[in-house]
């Protein structure tokens, strides 16, 4: 049972890791358009070239 | 005269030299019209950010200060197919963004407090059945207690300070047993693990918490996006005004920065935005989206204007005055007050269910202790399954059960093209059995239509539209909207009061009054209609005339007869002339009508229908019917319809047709259907589990499975609500 020690620890930074990075998501703005998140992931993407030119 | 766009007053500083505006944009509803406008809008040189937000129907912009103007992302939108208007956020709305982060916020810490509690409290099921030392046992409770205790103090804020509010304002509400229940549990857990007990309830404290949590952000998200839409259709009305800045230039500025004694131009065919009074100038103007009348009113010097008049012949100038001095609208503020007063009345499904609830759970928890004691149990053994009652108890369902089906439902309305302006519009809705419809802007669409555009020769009709296209006129614009006309006919001369006219190929064409085409003689001798107006037209020496008037919506029978087969009672009451309104009834089949009724009356007859049990529907858009839009038990309105009106309605509907009221009321007698029927299975589960908690055989397993076996029960019910039936009629 001496793994306890490493196995609870471990455990609740890995559960601290997923709030923070929760609260990241929504600090920055990743809730505020849910209907377009949704499409955006099939969109397609901008054209390399025109990307470049823009730049 | 020189004319500048003005915006601004909503752009802002984004630090670092860069400049933001938030645009509303009209008719963006998929994914293809998202990349179309960003990648319009990122083409612009200097545009460092362009994001479509889909779901509130915005784009938000920035650009590098000092080399952009504003007005040319507008013009470019306009350029790609999209209506957009500056936008600026109301601080109603502000609030309730920053309120739905919070409660977001509480519900990820919550979710994942709960995950971690479950993690370890799982071992201390199974081990509690096989060879777990006390010690492992302990230290996993105190483990439980290190996440939850801190995890509840902050996700519990949004249920404990509204129970805090309700008891110092001595009353209750849902959240008082749901504040009870998670700190006597949380402090019962806590206690019985310095005991080295055997059972802790750190786990049903947190996933109570979370699920509750669930709910709260549904119904806050729902707030939200109503919060969003009405701050959108503000913007969509485009609400500006011709402001003279100097003795011969006017600017176009917003509504928001005019003040009174300013003084605006009103061009021919422009919707007035503020009120005022004529100094200069003379024209006809339509009042019918104040008085609901459809005949046009004389304007001249000392002729007070009320914002949503249209202005049809000649220009104006008007002196901006403070809305209170027109006694016309102070008359309808009045009587919109006394009804808002009124309205405030109405008890939501969920506040009746808590207000049974609260006290029955809390009475039943204390029997239980007293029994217990009085059978012979210890005083700890007796307080321990009284707080198990009280947790199997606790409305996770119930929390869950009206806003997921309010959320699944307005979803559906969206769909329909139906905005919902209130949070409890759905419910009310749902109840109503009388609707009373407005004529002018409701049954009838807001603009004009040529009634005999079939009876007149193609190309007679097109060559009248596209000389029409060089009139301001409105009853021009009509024509030559119906003509679908697009190239304007050069050298068309204007004649001010009197039409245009034209020369093309030798032969005089002439549009506007009878007199001025010289087809008196024509209008005398055919059979017209009294409400429409007559244009006449005259190529050489062959006269037309064209009549022109405000059409009912193309669906309107339809509905009435849905709306009929619903077994709703209808009645029409307008501002508008008898004759007009007659018409009107008889081409729908509507019995009951009555005309020239006066704001009050309006109110007076809604509350004879009250007197006798009806739940009044009331669908209007002119200012006159906003007094009584807030008596109805609910009410509705066009896209189109005056501000006041719009802002008083629960719910405004989109577009041409007029089905979407039958699709509202639909959606919403089967939203609440599935309210009741999810209340009904929160309390046949409450039925069923707390006989089980009394008898003081409940486990921290029983009741984590129990709790989110009825709350999983309950959302799936909501998603029913997702299917309305496509067919109306």
């Amino acid at each position: 049972m001496e793994i306890l020690v490493i196995l609870v620890p471990l455990a609740l930074m890995l559960g601290g890791a997923g709030l923070v990075a929760f609260l990241w998501s929504l600090r920055s703005g990743q809730y505020y358009d849910l209907d377009g998140a949704a499409w955006r992931a099939i969109a397609d993407d901008e054209p390399p070239q025109e990307a470049a030119a823009k730049r | 005269m020189h004319v500048t766009r003005d915006f601004s007053h909503y752009v802002r500083e984004a630090g670092e030299g860069l400049r933001h505006i938030d645009l509303a944009v009209e008719g963006v509803h998929c994914a293809g019209c998202m990349a179309k406008i960003e990648r319009g809008l990122s083409a612009i040189p200097d545009v460092t950010l362009a994001r479509v937000n889909l779901t509130d129907r915005r784009v938000a912009l920035e650009w590098k200060a000092g080399t952009l103007d504003p007005g040319r992302f507008i013009d470019r939108l306009e350029e790609l197919g999209y209506k957009a208007y500056p936008f600026e956020t109301e601080s109603a709305e502000a609030a309730e963004v920053a309120e739905s982060r919070f409660l977001l916020r509480c519900l990820g810490v919550a979710a994942f407090a709960t995950m971690n509690v479950m993690m370890l409290s799982i071992p201390v099921w199974s081990g509690n059945v096989s060879d777990m030392l006390p010690e492992q046992r302990d230290f996993f409770h105190w483990l439980s207690a290190l996440i939850a205790l801190p995890a509840a103090a902050y996700a519990g804020q949004p249920f404990f300070r509204s129970a805090w509010r309700a008891l110092s304002a001595k009353t209750t509400n849902m959240d008082v047993p749901i504040s009870i229940g998670v700190i006597l549990a949380l402090g019962m857990s806590v206690v019985e693990t310095i005991h080295h007990a055997e059972h802790a309830y750190f786990d049903a404290a947190i996933m109570l918490l979370t699920f509750l949590l669930v709910g709260r952000v549904l119904d806050q998200n729902m707030r939200r996006r109503t919060r969003a839409v009405a701050g959108n259709l503000a913007a969509l009305k485009a609400e500006t005004a011709a402001k003279f800045v100097g003795p011969d230039e006017i600017s176009q500025v917003p509504v928001a920065v005019i003040h009174p004694g300013d003084i605006v131009l009103l061009r021919p065919g422009e919707r007035c935005a503020v009120d005022g009074t004529v100094i200069e100038g003379r024209s006809e103007i339509d009042q019918s989206l104040i008085t609901g009348e459809t005949l046009y009113v004389t304007a001249e010097q000392g002729t007070p204007v009320y914002a949503g008049s249209m202005n049809i012949s000649g220009s104006l100038r008007v002196r901006v005055s403070a809305a209170s001095e027109a006694t016309l609208l102070a008359e309808i503020t009045r009587l919109l007050d006394n009804a808002l007063q009124a309205r405030s009345r109405y008890m939501r499904l969920a506040d009746r269910a808590s207000r049974l609830y609260a006290p029955v759970v809390h009475a039943t928890a204390l029997l239980t202790i007293l029994g217990w004691v009085i059978a012979g149990a210890s005083w700890h053994d007796a307080i321990v399954t009284g707080v198990a009652v009280l947790i199997i108890a606790c409305p996770c369902a119930l929390g869950l059960a009206i806003p997921t089906v309010q959320t699944v439902a307005s979803g559906a309305m969206f769909k329909a093209g139906v905005l919902l302006n209130a949070g409890d519009a759905i419910e009310r809705l749902a109840e109503a059995d009388h609707v009373i419809f407005d004529k002018t802007g409701t049954l009838t669409l807001p603009d004009l239509e040529v009634m005999n555009a079939a009876d007149i020769p193609a190309h007679i009709f097109e060559l009248a539209g596209r000389l029409a296209l060089s009139s301001h006129h409105p009853v021009a614009a009509a024509v030559a909207q119906a003509a679908a006309a697009k190239s304007p006919i050069v050298g068309a001369v204007e004649e001010a009061g009197q039409g245009v006219c034209a020369v093309v190929d030798g032969v005089e064409l002439r549009l506007g009054r009878p007199s001025f085409c010289g087809a008196e003689a024509l209008v005398s001798g055919a059979a017209l209609d009294p409400e429409a107006s007559i244009v006449a037209f005259s190529k050489g020496g062959e006269r037309f005339i064209l009549s022109v008037r405000q059409g009912l919506r193309p669906d309107a029978r339809a509905v009435i007869a849905a709306l009929k087969a619903r077994n709703v009672g209808i009645e029409i009451l307008s501002g508008d002339r008898e004759p007009a309104v007659k018409a009107a009834a008889h081409a729908l089949d509507i019995l009951e009508w009555r005309a020239g009724v006066t704001p009050a009356d309006k109110i007076a007859r809604i509350e004879e229908l009250k007197r006798r049990g009806a739940k009044v529907l009331m669908v209007g858009d002119g200012m006159n019917d906003a007094p009584s839009l807030a008596a109805a038990h609910v009410s509705m309105s066009p896209i189109s319809a005056a501000h006041l009106s719009q802002a008083t309605a629960d719910l405004v509907f989109l577009g041409r047709p007029l089905a979407p009221v039958v699709a509202a009321i639909d959606a919403s007698r089967k939203a609440l259907q599935l309210m009741r029927q999810n209340l009904w299975l929160a309390i046949g589960y409450n039925v069923l589990a707390v006989p089980v908690a009394i008898s003081g055989v409940v486990t921290p397993l029983i009741a984590a499975a129990a709790m989110s076996g009825s709350s999983i029960l309950v959302m799936l019910n909501s998603l029913r609500a997702r299917s309305t039936s496509r067919e109306i009629v």
